[in-house]
């Protein structure tokens, strides 16, 4: 398999992925034959509602009146200040209904399987947030939801967990594996296989067969068509860069997508390096990784020289994932996209940064994105604008900060 | 003719019973034994489960196999060599490694396919790779005259089942409900319907797994099936008697040869 970096020619938007998912040699749909079948079947709803008026109706005014988009395009100005460089301006997904841009495509996905005329919902998260966004669709429409989860995850996030109950969800822990977030993956995906006929699977990241990297991507995009309409209305013309971390890569795939084409426009993806990329102990497989076949697509992942899947590692557990995106990865490769990875210590330092200067509690996740910013912007002149997205809200890892300062809450 | 077809060719009316273990479960050297230990109980073909760290199609029992064989880090290579070792005193019964894509990736598709030849491998069934993504694969392995084996399930339609049916050679493996390997809800009659209706679209071979788990279901099965395939009842036993080797064999000596005789039976009473 030819891995080597192309240079793109041409529209990066236009024919990505292919008929049948593919963006490079990354993506496709590697599965089993007993899941051939519905994923077709949400192939062919889903290349037929993406072109239906009445459909993106529907999703824009749930964005808006269920959402609460648009979220603001901020200027953290005091940072900013503090940082000597560039501008940098949040993108406020933290300040979407459930606090994270997760709800932007559980939205859209729930009104497909509404459509679909599947009643029951199955979903896999790590830290929760998927799955909070994912119960809260299903109560808003009626549908019944179940939601895997790995146990360790489950102990380490119990105030999401009692959310999701809180919202209708039934949670199932997941004891197979590493008890993390890929393992929560294929339990779902087991779940389906034996419930094909009634139910639908909502992936909370880019990944996935096809066409899931697509569809979660476009449901995401609203982020990035948001910040081309404000960069615009604030600075009178497009950012000069773009950062986003990337896990499995929901968020960046959405914040970059309306921006692939404008050459001018940087786009930064920065994935978790746990205690350093040297340690071993991270999850960067876009820094680190090897082209590899995992969850129904093909990607970078962190794997050992059999092939086995790896345990990886960061401080917030939502970038905790072994695979990332398979757009990403074509991305990668053809060099439109830098991916970079930044520590749990830089991204906490950040995380405290933001609390203090701007008065916003970061996800640890988003905190990636901008511990990242803060390493760039001192040495690009002020008239540069960098866009950060910050993805969630931090209110979910207050137990996760305390832990680490030796505080009992 | 490969080894695969030599087995359907002279079962002359006798049903192939094709046992599924994991390999390196509980480590390589029992799974070596194992095999003899099957080919004594009356196996025709044997599927070889190659661990993968994250086996999205199986159920509890053989994820467990998977985890215990990588607890001492058993590779796709060392499997392959475990079938080298076996052919050094078996050279009728046909093995097909059963698994998922990424340890072959890694490996590089050309170097798996010489490997395997070279080891005496006579199939490959990779549990995640539908046959559209499978034509890089499929060329390496026609390259080595190893037979390339792909699912058909409850939910394959017909316009896919005849695509299907033009890949695949050695045998057809028909996941007999909707569910992961070991499930509990197989319907027999409606097995047989869907065997008959896929033997009408190909001379290719049909082997029925999932949810095998007695001599009793094993007859029932191979009334219309060319083979049965039985793995988690097999696997669930390996685990229950890892720390005594001589039941071990024994309990799973009885089980698959009282499939086997049910079969038989079955077969001549249907004559």
């Amino acid at each position: 398999m030819n891995t080597e970096t192309q240079p793109f020619q041409g529209s990066l938007t236009d024919n990505s992925p292919d008929r049948k998912g593919h963006f490079g040699i990354y993506g496709g749909s590697f599965i089993a034959e007993t899941l051939m079948d519905p994923v077709s079947e949400l192939q062919e709803a889903y290349e037929r509602y993406r072109l239906d008026n009445e459909f993106i109706a529907e999703f824009e005014w749930e964005l808006k009146n269920f959402v609460g988009r648009p979220n603001p395009l901020y200027h953290a100005r005091r940072w900013s200040q503090e940082l000597g460089g560039a501008q940098i301006w949040l993108k406020r997904e933290d300040l979407n209904h459930t606090g994270a841009h997760k709800i932007n495509n559980t939205v859209g996905q729930a009104l497909l399987a509404r459509r679909m005329g599947k009643k029951r919902i199955i979903a896999e998260t790590g830290a929760g947030q998927h799955g909070v966004a994912t119960a809260t669709v299903c109560a808003r429409w009626g549908m019944e939801c179940i939601v895997y989860m790995g146990e360790e995850d489950i102990v380490r996030q119990a105030p999401n967990v009692f959310r999701m109950k809180l919202l209708g969800a039934t949670v199932v822990p997941v004891t197979s594996g590493s008890r993390t977030l890929k393992d929560a993956l294929n339990e779902a995906m087991r779940d389906w296989v034996g419930n094909v006929d009634d139910t639908f699977y909502i992936i909370g990241t880019a990944a996935g067969p096809h066409p899931y990297p697509t569809m979660v991507r476009d449901f995401n995009s609203v982020i990035g068509k948001e910040i081309r309409e404000q960069s615009i209305e604030h600075t009178g013309r497009l950012p000069d860069a773009i950062i986003a971390c990337v896990g499995g890569g929901s968020n960046a795939i959405g914040a970059f997508h309306p921006f692939l084409d404008d050459r001018e426009v940087s786009l930064i993806g920065v994935e978790a390096g746990g205690d350093g990329l040297e340690t071993g102990r991270h999850a960067a497989p876009l820094s680190t990784g090897k082209p590899g076949v995992l969850h129904g697509n093909r990607t970078y992942l962190m794997e050992d020289d059999a092939g086995q899947i790896i345990e990886t590692h960061s401080v917030s557990a939502g970038l905790d994932y072994p695979g990332v995106g398979p757009e990403h990865a074509w991305l990668k490769d053809i060099g439109r996209v830098q991916y970079v990875a930044v520590t749990d210590r830089e991204a906490l330092d950040a995380t405290h940064k933001c609390c203090r200067i701007e008065g916003i509690i970061p996800a640890l996740e988003s905190a990636h994105a901008l511990a990242h910013a803060v390493k760039i912007a001192p040495a690009l002149s002020k008239d540069k604008n960098i866009v950060v997205n910050l993805s969630g809200r931090g209110d979910k890892d207050i137990n996760t900060l305390a832990d680490i300062e030796g505080i009992t809450l | 003719m490969t080894r695969i077809a030599t087995c359907f060719a002279q079962a002359a009316g006798r049903k192939l019973l094709v046992p599924y273990i994991t390999a390196g479960d509980p480590d390589l050297d029992t799974t070596l034994a194992l095999m003899h230990t099957l080919v004594r109980a009356g196996a025709d073909v044997i599927e070889l489960g190659v661990p993968f760290s994250d086996p999205m199609a199986d159920g509890p029992v053989i994820q467990a196999a998977c985890e215990r064989a990588l607890k001492h880090r058993v590779t796709l290579t060392q499997v392959i060599d475990t079938v080298k070792r076996f052919r050094e005193s078996n050279q009728d019964t046909a093995i097909v490694l059963m698994g998922y894509l990424n340890p072959v990736e890694r490996l590089g598709y050309a170097r798996f396919a010489t490997l395997a030849r070279e080891a005496g491998v006579d199939g490959v069934l990779t549990v995640d790779m539908p046959p559209e993504e499978a034509a890089d694969l499929v060329d390496e392995l026609r390259k080595n005259d190893l037979d390339s084996i792909f699912l058909l399930s409850p939910t394959t339609p017909d316009a896919r089942l005849k695509q299907v049916c033009e890949l695949a050679t050695g045998y057809i493996y028909y996941v007999s409900l909707k569910g992961v390997t070991g499930a509990a809800n197989l319907d027999t009659a409606e097995v047989a319907g869907k065997v008959t209706h896929i033997q009408s679209f190909t001379d290719i071979p049909v082997a029925v797994g999932f949810g095998i788990r007695d001599a009793r279901s094993a007859a029932a099965i191979s009334q219309t099936a060319d083979a049965v395939i039985v793995g988690s009842a097999l696997v669930a036993l390996i685990g229950e008697h890892a720390g005594n080797p001589e039941t071990m064999h024994s309990t799973l000596h009885d089980l698959v040869n009282g499939m086997r005789l049910a079969m038989d039976r079955s077969a001549g009473a249907a004559a």
